[in-house]
């Protein structure tokens, strides 16, 4: 069995006295897409910083594509970063530019293209995301917490990178909204043939977008397996996370 | 220092009192050198990564526009009445002396060798470097910053680079401008309330100021810009925690910006006046 394009091994991160990873160990096939579960400031998003490169682990190893990503620096490290597409949770769209460039920026400024052209593709992937032509001359400031995530959106699939992250894509959207979006995730993923690693707290988009399903506790994966087996996995933190139980094994921190 | 008073009943407690001072001195000049030590190593960063193609002329544009072009008013004003002042000051003081008449030479000089490139320094420190730590402390709090090298582009290139590069360009022209401005400022007071001749105000300035006067202002200006972004970018890099962290990342930059700008412009008199 060849390597998966993601692993993680036994991968550590603290903040100064805050061990917020404790040794992950989690791996994505080529082509495939793991969508990770846990609770708030369990560590999911500074899991995918650390594939990123823009957090830096004390230990373990994180390889893509068989390269080793931690200690990458320079223009290694510029290279293996262009192979990625991120959605923040928070969106992080530049508001110094306008609508139509912020999806085009990794067009522009990755891929050299002109901006005439790379206009046209923008206007097209905020279509996909259910945004209008009118939208793309505004400023992001001008637009909605839900507007600015699909604009998140549009911008990371833009460049038609090989892996792509999508931290909560949902979160803050109508359901119908979510649904368009999971549907676009599914489908980037079958027609780019991206391996992606999405973050969500919605079981129902966890369901639809999946391939393998890994949840993770106290920054460690304690449940990882295909998506359609996750009702039978016979963990008592899966159960208590996929029922949105109070009792069971996992604290909650008040 | 009450945090011990309450603890100082016995001898061994009283005595730790001189070394917790010298440990908090100890530790603030250790955390010191290693402040030194990160700006360094951006800087460093900053020049090779920032200089190196590929190089983002519109970003470059901008910046010119935003760091030299917008500043003009602020260092205009600045170097017009500080060359009235001088010229006041130089009259006063010359009076005693009679030497009334190195009023114009005086005020040239100082524009020059030191007001001008120093107080459009200290200026564009409270505009630029301020605008520059508040706009990149935004970008790094909201993920900007890291969004930016998800999308090929290293933000060292994309944002440091264009901005330092921009500085050093402006600030020699903003110094050259101020410096025109200053004696202008010199001879409207020495003309119109002082009573000094229109040409020979003039002709006093030309024969005195030489091109060396002017070149070094120009090269300190140069340093300069480079201080006043490379303190922006530093600690709009580096600030962490919200808007909050903005306003301290803001803080610092104008802070440490004029006291390096102080600092350099003595070690540069020192090396460029020291023949
Ligand atoms: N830059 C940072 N500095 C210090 N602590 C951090 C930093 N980033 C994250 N943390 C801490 O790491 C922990 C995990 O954070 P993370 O953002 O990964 O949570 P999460 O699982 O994504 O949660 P959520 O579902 O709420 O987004 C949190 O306790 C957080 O306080
Ligand atoms: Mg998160």
């Amino acid at each position: 069995m060849p390597e998966p394009h993601i692993i993680l091994e036994n991968v550590h991160k603290s903040f100064g006295s805050k061990h917020v990873l404790k040794g992950v160990n989690v791996g994505v096939g080529k082509g495939r897409s793991l969508v990770v579960i846990g609770g708030s400031g369990s560590g999911k998003s500074v899991t995918l910083k650390c594939i990123l490169g823009l957090l830096h682990p004390e230990r373990g190893s994180i390889r893509v594509g068989g390269q080793e990503v931690i200690g990458l620096e320079g223009s290694a490290l510029d290279q293996m970063m262009g192979r990625f597409g991120m959605v923040f949770q928070g969106a992080a769209l530049f508001d110094s530019l306008s609508v139509w460039r912020n999806v085009a920026f990794g067009l522009i400024q990755g891929r050299k293209m002109k901006p005439s052209e790379a206009r046209a593709i923008a206007i097209d992937k905020l279509a996909e995301v259910g945004l209008g032509a009118e939208l793309a001359d505004i400023s992001p400031a001008e637009l909605s917490g839900g507007m600015r995530k699909r604009v998140g959106l549009a911008r990371a699939i833009a460049p038609e990178p090989e892996i792509i992250f999508f931290d909560e894509p949902t979160t803050g959207l109508d359901p119908i909204m979510g649904d368009v979006i999971n549907n676009l995730i599914v489908d980037s993923v079958k027609r780019l043939g991206a391996t992606t690693i999405t973050i969500t707290h919605d079981m129902a988009s966890a369901r639809k977008i999946g391939d393998d399903i890994a949840m993770i506790y106290k920054g460690k994966i304690v449940w990882c397996g295909p998506a359609d087996e996750i009702d039978q996995s016979n963990n008592a933190y899966v159960d208590q996370f996929i029922h949105g139980r109070e009792e069971g094994p996992i604290e909650i921190e008040l | 220092m009450h945090r011990y008073e309450g603890t100082t009943t016995n001898g061994i407690k009283r005595q730790r009192l001189p070394v917790t001072f010298l440990a908090t001195i100890g530790s603030f000049i250790f955390s010191m050198f290693a402040e030194v030590g990160r700006v360094s190593i951006f800087a460093r960063d900053a020049v090779i990564r920032g200089l190196l193609p590929p190089w983002y002329f519109r970003q470059l544009l901008e910046q010119i526009i935003r760091i030299g072009y917008n500043s003009l008013p602020v260092v205009g004003l600045t170097a017009f009445f500080t060359g009235g002042a001088l010229a006041l000051q130089i009259y006063i003081g010359g009076t005693r002396y009679n030497a009334e008449n190195l009023v114009s030479s005086i005020v040239a000089l100082g524009i020059t060798r030191e007001l001008g490139p120093v107080m459009a320094g200290l200026m564009v420190t409270g505009r630029v470097a301020a605008a520059i730590a508040a706009e990149l402390g935004t970008m790094r709090v909201t993920e900007q910053i890291d969004a930016l090298t998800t999308l090929s582009t290293n933000p060292f290139k994309y944002l440091v680079g264009p901005r330092i590069l921009a500085a050093v360009i402006t600030m020699p022209i903003l110094v050259g401008i101020a410096d025109i401005i200053g004696i202008f400022g010199g001879f409207v007071v020495g003309t119109s309330s002082l009573g000094f001749n229109y040409a020979a105000y003039i002709k006093n300035t030309t024969d005195f100021v030489q091109v060396a006067d002017v070149t070094s202002g120009l090269i300190k200006a140069a340093v300069f810009g480079f201080i006043i972004a490379l303190m922006g970018c530093y600690h709009g890099f580096n600030s962490k925690g919200g808007a909050q962290g903005v306003g301290k990342a803001t803080t610092n930059a104008v802070v440490s910006g004029s006291i390096l700008i102080l600092a350099a412009n003595y070690a540069l008199t020192s090396l460029l006046f020291s023949e």
